[in-house]
Parts: C-alpha cells; sequence; structure tokens
C-alpha cells in the first residue's frame, strides 16, 4: 500500500473496523486551545457568500429554491458548488446551495403540499410516476393500518410518526468510506452476502437483496465523486480526502433520504488522524487544518430538506440534526479528545454559533481538564452545544465506538440501528382512563371497557388501574403501528446509501418515546397527595380539575413525586416490550420530545395537575414550567433519578441560565460549569441541553416565555426566575445583565 | 425566638455568587441592619409568616444530595438576613456539618460582636464580610448601625489566620466617595487573610417587594452604577487588592 502504510496496523486492515483504526492510529489531546486558529480569509469569504444565500433562504419565507422536477438520488443531480474556488470541501445535494430536492419515495402527497406552500409545483410527470407505477411509503403505511392505529394517530395519542416522509435516525459509518474506498467495501459486501445461503427465510432473502441494494449505492457513490474530480474507489490519503470522502458518504445518504434526524456520527477522532499525519509531513498547517474543518461544518450547516408546514410547527426551526459526538472514553479508559475535537467547537466561534451541526459532548469526568474547560467555555459564549454520560452510555451499551442519532440515543457507529419511533402521549392517555376510555376533546371512544371513576374526589387506586388499562391498550397499538410503518419503510424507501457503511447483519432498535412525564407525575401526584375532582361537561367529559390542598411536585428532589416519574418510566417500558416488534428490534425508550410538546399540549386537554387545555408540557424530561421552585440543582436531580435502563433511548433535559448565574465573572463560569456537568452525570443522568443565554435571548423569552421555564437570574445574593418578572422588571434585568456591553 | 431549628426564609440549591464554586445557600431569617438599599427586605425581621424551620438533618441531607456538583470548590454557605443572628444555632449545625466533609462559608455583615459570633469565626472555613462602608457616620446612615462592630470582626477573622472574602456594595451617592474607597482599601490592604475583594454593583431588583411590604423604599430614583463608576471603584480596589472581582 502507499501512504496507507504509515498507519499503524492492526484489526482494521484484515476487515472493516473503525473503532479499531481510530483506537490504534489516534493521539490523544491534554493541551488547551491556544493552538487553535481563526477563519482563514478563503473560510471568510465563502462564508460570507453562504451567509448571504441564508439571509435570502429566510426573506424568501425559509425555503429558498426547490427542484421540483427532479427524482432524488445519489446521482441525480450535476456537482453542485457555493463558490468553486473557496471550496475545500465540495458536494451539495442539489445542483445549488440551499436549493431543496423534492423526496417522494416517502409519499407524493407530502411533497405536493410543500411545493403548493411554498408557491411551486410538483413536476406532473413525477405524480404520474409516484401514483401510477412506483408506491410510496405513505401508501404503503396506509394500506396497512388498522382502524385502531387509525384512531390513535387522529387523536394526537401518537404524533409525529415517519409515516409520510423517511424516518431517519439511521447513522452511516461514514468514516468507512474515508478509510477502506468502495471498491474494499464492495469486496466486503460481496462477502457478507455470499455467506448468506442456506434457508431461504423472509430475513434471509430480505437481507441478500438488501446487501444487493448497497452494492448499487456505493457504486453510485463512485459515480457522485467521480462527477466532482475524485477517485473513491481508494482510500482516502490525505486529510483532505478523507474529510471529503466522508463527506461523500454522508451527502449520498442526504440526498437520497429526508429523515428528520440524520447524524453525521463520531468523526472528529477520525479526522484527526490523518490531520496529524498530514501536519507531520509539513504537507498541513494549522490554519489549513482549521481551514477543513470550517469548509465541512460549513456543507453541514447548508443541509436542507422539503417539509410541509405541518412538519414544521412539530419539529420548528427547519432542523437537521447532524449530530456529530465529541468525546468520551475508550474502554481502556482513556480518553479520545483530540485537536479535531478542538477544531470542531472553534466552528462556533470561526463561523458563529449555530444548532447544526449538532454538537454533542460525551461527557466524562475523566475528560482532561483542558478540554471540559473549552467546551464550558464554548457553551457559555454560544449555547450550542448539548452533554451525554459517556460512562452510563458506554457501559449499557457495551461499546466504546458509539454516535448520537437524532438528539441523545446512542448508537454503536456502523453496527446498531434504530427504527424511529416518534412518541406516545401520556398525559393524553391518562385523561381516557378518566374518561371511560374517551377522546376527552370529542368523546370519540378509543380503550373500550373502561369503567367510569366514583363521583367526587378521585381515588388514586381507581385512577391507577384505569390507567394502567389504558396504558396496555395505547402501548400495545403503538408498537403496532411502528411495526406497520418500519415494514413499509424497509419495503419502500430503503437507506441503501447509509446502510452500505453499516455492518450486513446490524443490532435493530425500536426507539418508542413517551411525551409528558412530568403532567403525568404531577397529575398522579396532585390525585395521590391532594383532592382532586373532575369538572365534567354535558357529554361527562373532564373540562378541568378542582384541586383542593398542596401536593409535591416533579423537579424539586422531593421523591414523593419524582418516585412517581420513575414508576411511569418504568411501567409504560415494560408495556412496549411486551409486543412482537418487527425485525425482532430490541424496544428502547426515548422521554424526548424535541419541540413536539407544544403539539402535544394542544392536542392534550386539561390535566388533572392543574395544566389548562391546550397547554404546552414541558420539553422531555423537564419538569412542568415553573413547578421547579427548589432551584436549579433540585430539578436536575429530580430528572437524574429517572432510571437510564428503562429509557435506553436518552432522557432529554434542557437547561437554561444566564451567565450571570453561573458565576460572577469568566472563569468562575467555567468552573462551576464543569462541576455542574461533573455532579450530574455522577448522579447517573444520561442529557444536559446547556443553554446559557445572551440578551436576545433574553428578548426572546419575554415573547416566549414558555421556551424558558428555567432561566434564572442572579441578583447577587438572591435568585429570581426570569419568567415571573414583571415585564418592567425584565427590561431592568436586561440592562443591568448587559451592562458590560451597552 | 424558640430554641428549636435554624429559621429560614430561603434555600438556593445552585449558589454560584456566595464563595467559591457552587454551593448550597441558605438564607436566614432576621437582620439587625437596615439598609436602604435591602434586596431582600422580607428577610429582616426575626419572624416572619413565611419563614420555616431548617432542621440539622434535613440540612445534611440536602448536602448530600447536592455533593456530586461541589467538586473541590463548593459547599455550604449560610447567608441571609443575617446569618449571625441565630449563632448559636449555627455553632451547633457546624460541627456535624464540618464533620461530614462540607465546606461552609458564612456571608455576613459583621454586625454581631459576641463570643459565640466569635466562634462561629473560628470555625467556617470562609469568611465573606460585607463592609458596606469605611466611615462609621455613613455606615450609621446607610444600615442603621455603626461599622465598629464589622470592624472588629474582620480583625478578629484576621487573627485566626483563616481566609476571608470582603464584598462591597456599590451604590451611586452613598458608598462610591473615591476617598472612602481608598481608606476602605488601606484598613484591609495589610490582612493576609483576605484573598478576594468583590464589588457587588447595586441594582434596584428588590423594590416590588417593598411595595408588596408597604414600605418606603429610601432609594428611589438611585440608579445602578455605569459601567465606568464600578470601573472607577475597581481600579481603587485594585491598589489594594490582588483579586477584585466585580459580580
Amino acid at each position: 500500500m502507499s501512504r496507507s502504510s504509515a498507519f499503524k496496523l492492526n484489526l482494521w486492515n484484515q476487515q472493516i473496523n473503525l473503532r479499531d483504526f481510530v483506537f490504534t492510529n489516534m493521539t490523544p489531546y491534554d493541551g488547551d486551545e491556544s493552538f487553535l486558529s481563526q477563519a482563514t480569509p478563503k473560510t471568510q469569504q465563502l462564508w460570507d457568500e453562504c451567509l448571504d444565500l441564508l439571509k435570502k433562504e429566510a426573506a424568501a419565507g425559509g425555503v429558498l429554491d426547490i427542484d421540483t422536477e427532479t427524482i432524488p438520488g445519489i446521482t441525480s443531480h450535476k456537482p453542485g458548488y457555493i463558490d468553486q474556488n473557496l471550496e475545500k470541501i465540495l458536494g451539495l445535494q442539489t445542483d445549488k446551495p440551499l436549493k431543496r430536492a423534492v423526496k417522494p419515495f416517502g409519499g407524493w402527497r407530502v411533497v405536493k403540499q410543500a411545493c403548493e406552500e411554498n408557491g411551486r409545483t410538483l413536476s406532473p410527470q413525477i405524480i404520474e410516476i409516484f401514483s401510477k407505477y412506483r408506491k410510496t411509503h405513505n401508501d404503503g403505511v396506509f394500506d396497512a393500518y388498522t382502524p385502531e392505529m387509525r384512531l390513535l394517530r387522529k387523536t394526537g395519542l401518537i404524533t409525529g410518526l415517519p409515516d409520510n416522509y423517511a424516518r431517519g435516525r439511521i447513522i452511516g459509518d461514514y468514516r468507512r468510506l474515508a478509510l477502506y474506498g468502495t471498491t474494499k467495501l464492495i469486496q466486503a459486501k460481496e462477502a457478507d452476502k455470499l455467506a448468506l445461503n442456506g434457508s431461504m427465510t423472509d430475513e434471509v432473502i430480505k437481507l441478500r437483496e438488501e446487501i444487493s441494494e448497497q452494492i448499487k449505492a456505493l457504486g453510485l457513490i463512485q459515480e457522485m465523486a467521480a462527477s466532482y474530480g475524485f477517485d473513491v474507489s481508494k482510500p482516502a490519503e490525505t486529510a483532505q480526502e478523507a474529510i471529503q470522502w466522508t463527506y461523500f458518504a454522508y451527502l449520498a445518504a442526504i440526498k437520497e433520504q429526508d429523515g428528520a434526524a440524520m447524524s453525521l456520527g463520531n468523526v472528529s477522532s477520525f479526522f484527526d488522524i490523518y490531520i496529524e499525519r498530514d501536519l507531520a509531513a509539513g504537507n498541513l498547517t494549522e490554519p489549513e487544518a482549521q481551514e477543513l474543518v470550517d469548509h465541512f461544518v460549513m456543507k453541514l450547516r447548508l443541509v436542507r430538506h422539503l417539509r410541509m408546514s405541518e412538519y414544521n410547527q412539530l419539529f420548528s426551526g427547519d432542523p437537521t440534526w447532524v449530530t456529530e459526538a465529541i468525546g468520551g472514553l475508550w474502554e481502556t479508559g482513556q480518553h479520545k479528545i483530540t485537536k479535531t475535537a478542538y477544531r470542531f467547537l472553534q466552528t462556533l466561534y470561526n463561523l458563529g454559533p449555530a444548532p447544526e451541526p449538532n454538537l454533542t459532548i460525551l461527557w466524562s469526568e475523566k475528560l482532561p481538564e483542558n478540554f471540559k474547560k473549552f467546551a464550558a467555555k464554548v457553551s457559555i459564549d454560544t449555547s450550542s452545544l448539548q452533554y451525554e454520560n459517556d460512562q452510563l452510555m458506554s457501559e449499557f451499551g457495551k461499546t466504546d465506538d458509539y454516535s448520537i442519532a437524532c438528539c441523545v440515543s446512542m448508537m454503536e457507529t456502523g453496527k446498531e440501528m434504530q427504527f424511529f419511533g416518534a412518541r406516545c402521549n401520556l398525559a393524553k392517555t391518562l385523561l381516557l382512563a378518566l374518561n371511560e376510555g374517551k377522546d376527552e376533546l370529542t368523546g370519540a371512544l378509543v380503550v373500550p371497557d373502561i369503567k367510569p371513576l366514583s363521583a367526587g374526589a378521585m381515588n388514586l387506586a381507581e385512577v391507577q388501574e384505569r390507567f394502567a388499562k389504558t396504558m396496555a391498550f395505547v402501548a400495545e397499538n403503538y408498537v403496532d403501528t411502528m411495526n406497520v410503518i418500519h415494514y413499509m419503510h424497509d419495503k419502500y424507501y430503503y437507506e441503501q446509501a447509509q446502510m452500505a457503511f453499516m455492518d450486513s447483519k446490524v443490532k435493530r432498535n425500536m426507539a418508542l418515546g413517551l411525551a409528558g412525564l412530568s403532567v403525568v407525575t404531577d397529575s398522579l401526584a396532585a390525585i395521590k397527595f391532594a383532592q382532586v375532582t373532575p369538572i365534567r361537561n354535558d357529554l361527562n367529559l373532564t373540562t378541568g380539575f378542582e384541586i383542593k390542598g398542596d401536593f409535591p411536585m416533579f423537579g424539586n428532589d422531593d421523591d414523593r413525586a419524582d418516585s412517581i416519574a420513575q414508576d411511569l418510566v418504568g411501567a409504560f417500558n415494560l408495556e412496549l416490550s411486551k409486543h412482537h416488534i418487527y425485525r425482532d428490534a430490541i424496544p428502547t425508550m426515548s422521554v424526548l420530545t424535541i419541540t413536539s410538546n407544544v403539539v402535544y399540549g394542544k392536542k392534550t386537554g386539561a390535566t388533572p395537575d392543574g395544566r389548562k387545555k391546550g397547554e404546552a408540557f414541558a420539553p422531555g424530561a423537564n419538569p412542568m414550567h415553573g413547578r421547579d421552585s427548589s432551584g436549579a440543582i433540585a430539578s436536575l436531580n429530580s430528572v437524574a433519578k429517572i432510571d437510564y435502563a428503562q429509557a435506553r433511548d436518552g432522557i432529554s433535559n434542557t437547561f437554561s441560565i444566564v451567565p450571570q448565574a453561573l458565576g460572577s465573572n469568566r472563569p468562575d463560569q467555567i468552573v462551576n460549569l464543569v462541576s455542574l456537568l461533573d455532579g450530574y452525570f455522577e448522579k447517573k443522568a444520561h442529557h444536559l441541553n446547556v443553554n446559557v443565554l445572551n440578551k436576545e435571548t433574553l428578548l426572546d423569552a419575554i415573547e416566549h416565555p414558555e421556551k424558558y421555564p428555567q432561566l434564572t437570574v442572579r441578583v447577587s445574593g438572591y435568585a429570581v426566575n426570569f419568567i415571573r418578572l414583571t415585564l418592567d422588571q425584565q427590561r431592568e434585568v436586561i440592562a443591568r445583565t448587559f451592562h458590560d456591553k451597552m | 425566638m424558640t430554641d428549636t431549628d435554624l429559621k429560614i426564609h430561603s434555600i438556593e440549591t445552585f449558589g454560584t455568587s456566595d464563595g467559591p464554586g457552587i454551593r448550597l445557600v441558605v438564607f436566614t431569617q432576621g437582620c439587625l441592619f437596615r439598609c436602604v438599599y435591602c434586596h431582600n427586605p422580607d428577610s429582616q425581621d426575626l419572624e416572619t409568616p413565611e419563614m420555616r424551620d431548617l432542621a440539622l438533618a434535613e440540612l445534611l441531607k440536602l448536602l448530600e444530595n447536592q455533593k456530586p456538583y461541589f467538586g473541590n470548590l463548593g459547599g455550604l454557605t449560610f447567608s441571609g438576613g443575617e446569618p449571625t443572628v441565630q449563632a448559636s444555632k449555627l455553632l451547633e449545625y457546624l460541627p456535624k456539618i464540618q464533620a461530614a466533609g462540607f465546606n461552609v462559608a458564612l456571608d455576613t455583615c459583621g454586625g454581631v460582636w459576641t463570643s459565640v459570633v466569635n466562634q462561629l469565626y473560628d470555625q467556617v472555613d470562609l469568611v465573606i464580610l460585607d463592609v458596606k462602608h469605611i466611615d462609621p457616620v455613613w455606615h450609621q446612615k446607610l444600615t442603621g448601625q455603626s461599622n465598629l462592630t464589622v470592624l472588629k470582626n474582620a480583625a478578629y477573622r484576621e487573627q485566626t489566620g483563616k481566609p476571608m472574602w470582603l464584598r462591597y456594595v456599590l451604590v451611586p451617592g452613598w458608598t462610591d466617595q473615591p476617598e472612602f474607597l481608598h481608606q476602605w482599601g488601606k484598613t484591609f490592604q495589610t490582612y493576609k487573610s483576605v484573598q478576594r475583594v468583590e464589588i457587588l454593583p447595586y441594582h434596584n431588583l428588590g423594590v416590588y417587594k417593598y411595595h408588596q411590604l408597604g414600605r418606603k423604599y429610601q432609594l428611589e430614583g438611585v440608579e445602578p452604577p455605569t459601567i465606568k463608576q464600578i470601573k472607577i471603584a475597581e481600579l481603587i480596589f485594585r491598589q489594594y487588592f490582588k483579586t477584585v472581582v466585580v459580580h
């Protein structure tokens, strides 16, 4: 071999094994951020051009352009450029930046509507093809849905189902293209296929067909790369090539699919090996290395999918969840921080803060202090990082080479995939129990044989008995709905490009989820510790609840409430695991809502905790807005009590704080945020979104208080909840807090 | 006051401005000063309907729940109100808290001088002393009390040889006279115990509480200090102290 021989050989040279390659060749970095470079003039110029395009996109109402004529695929579009003379990393989803492709394989009606909502018309030819000759995923699903499934969907008990667009959540090990090239990868896939012989069961036939599709995809990727002037049949030789090859692999995935969340993986330590080698050989300088990472990240920030406005309500802000996981430890205890981990974070300074790529720090107390402090600093400056508990995930997942699917879900890179299971509305499930199995808003019967409650104040045992029944019914139909969806997705919208970068025999999870945890917890606490009497309308449906007395609430480190949350998560997880799951996937559950907590709230009547009809739920596993009144640590401790073993797909917590509340000066703030993360994860918590908010955010909080339930303002010696201040006080805080900038 | 448990106004589980690291801050009830700018006037009276008891066992449990967040720096801070008003109770709690491995800071106005308070000063890991004015007349005007005991307490802590932070609330027109800032600096510059000096710029966020309590707010119309005013005070203090932090 040529320059690849400079790498230390090990297992990776005999089998497809990225973990082994990175483990064997990575250079851990314990130093600080002083080596980092600013954006080069080329980067600045290119990013300015991108910013200009982004402005135009915003001015156009959020969608700049749509290619309404082309059925997209890996090679459907000719090469596209932002500015060919400046770009170090090439490739776009279509022929122009921010021009969105139509993806009719998921469902052509959705695509047609999305085009119309943006003032365009979907090509009649595409409609003809997908309505007459080529069935879509969406059509398949609705052919198989049962009346119960349709009802659960219609009532909003399950929402956000990937039944009319791509399911996403699958992460190809995109590093494989760079390390091996298509020739080797195809050889390996051919060998896998050859070994799949014997009795032709459904599963074997299916897998043989899928591997064939994957091999075709690898060929198409080679063709796509060639159109940009690169030969990816061979392994990448330089840092630039390694990043470029990896991006081509990811690009193929996002050209072909429009999954809600399409993570990148854990590429930083892999890139670092090539960068270190080029730096050592004198073929690359630090500014050039940073330039490569900056240009790569720019591409990730320009990823776009075409969505209907209904979708945007559920997942607002045009997110793509290009999640990159950084950090963590190897099983030997050696940390995985490289200089390129720093370079990725540095993009938030060189290009400014941004939600994408979704940079996720796999936190361990044992990460180098320098890196922990730098990450904390970046959080304080940009509010753009999230953190997850590395020890918890690597222990449960039994792997030290993993990525994060979507927001919070760990997947062993290249070896494990999940079926995205959206989520189930647990608060509405509780209301079914209080309304004889009927939808509290429409009176439609959803769950049969639920007896009425005794009149007067509710009795906990009576409620729990009925709730167990509605939960069982909803869980069963929810799982079956997901089975239908994923059966059809495999059949009509298979991820050939992504699966080409995974092992042929993958581990599969069914990533189910629940929404409304804190609402149901507080509701049951209210019924248990206070007197709660339903108020009913003419149809005998609950419209509100009269609450007499106090009750403990989730988010105050009070076991009386927190144990209810723990039990709920365990109980629902158990219900989900009772049922057959498509392709023998393992059911995992998340407590995660993204932004759908608002829509779930809208579809849910008043609840026994005092929450009004239509009011938003708290996001993910967060305590309900404003009810965690015992301070930030108490709130974090409550969420940390939820057992990760019962919610393996992740427990999401969003934490918002103003810089001044973290400490009175920057060094204190950094040290305190590090301590906060160390403490939270020592409590075996799973995930934390950290918002350290600036003035603009506080102004936004005045407009949208529901987004900032925990926003804390220190007023030296005393703390107040920002959204509880009067408007005048809020203005005062803004004036005072930002003294140094005015 | 009955001799039961510590009377407290409130608890902050994520205290980051009353001592180093992340701290559990217990705001005790009752204060002997009546500072014109007090932002917690509801904590001044020794007895209020809203106050509650905090038993030692409950406090120890809270600390235990919070321990992982403390790291090497954090711990417990008694603030107020004025914690030394309940000095005997604190002295009773203190050994058990420290024996359980928690760092304890005392955030005080220094207004109480008794042998029990002396013992507290002997034992806490950090004293955060708020010397609100160096001039006795101004101090009286500002707080309703002379600064005599405050200065005695400062000197007492200095001779214990244990660390102390000094604090200063900067109020335009009341505490920003350059000559007094210099005098303040000169008074403490030789103190070996002083690790850090903190300037707390005055704010008027507590004003609404006066309205709620039906009390007159004496600093009506006084604006928080400007960046320039803060900088001037900071530069004066920097002539005397190595570490000056502005909140």
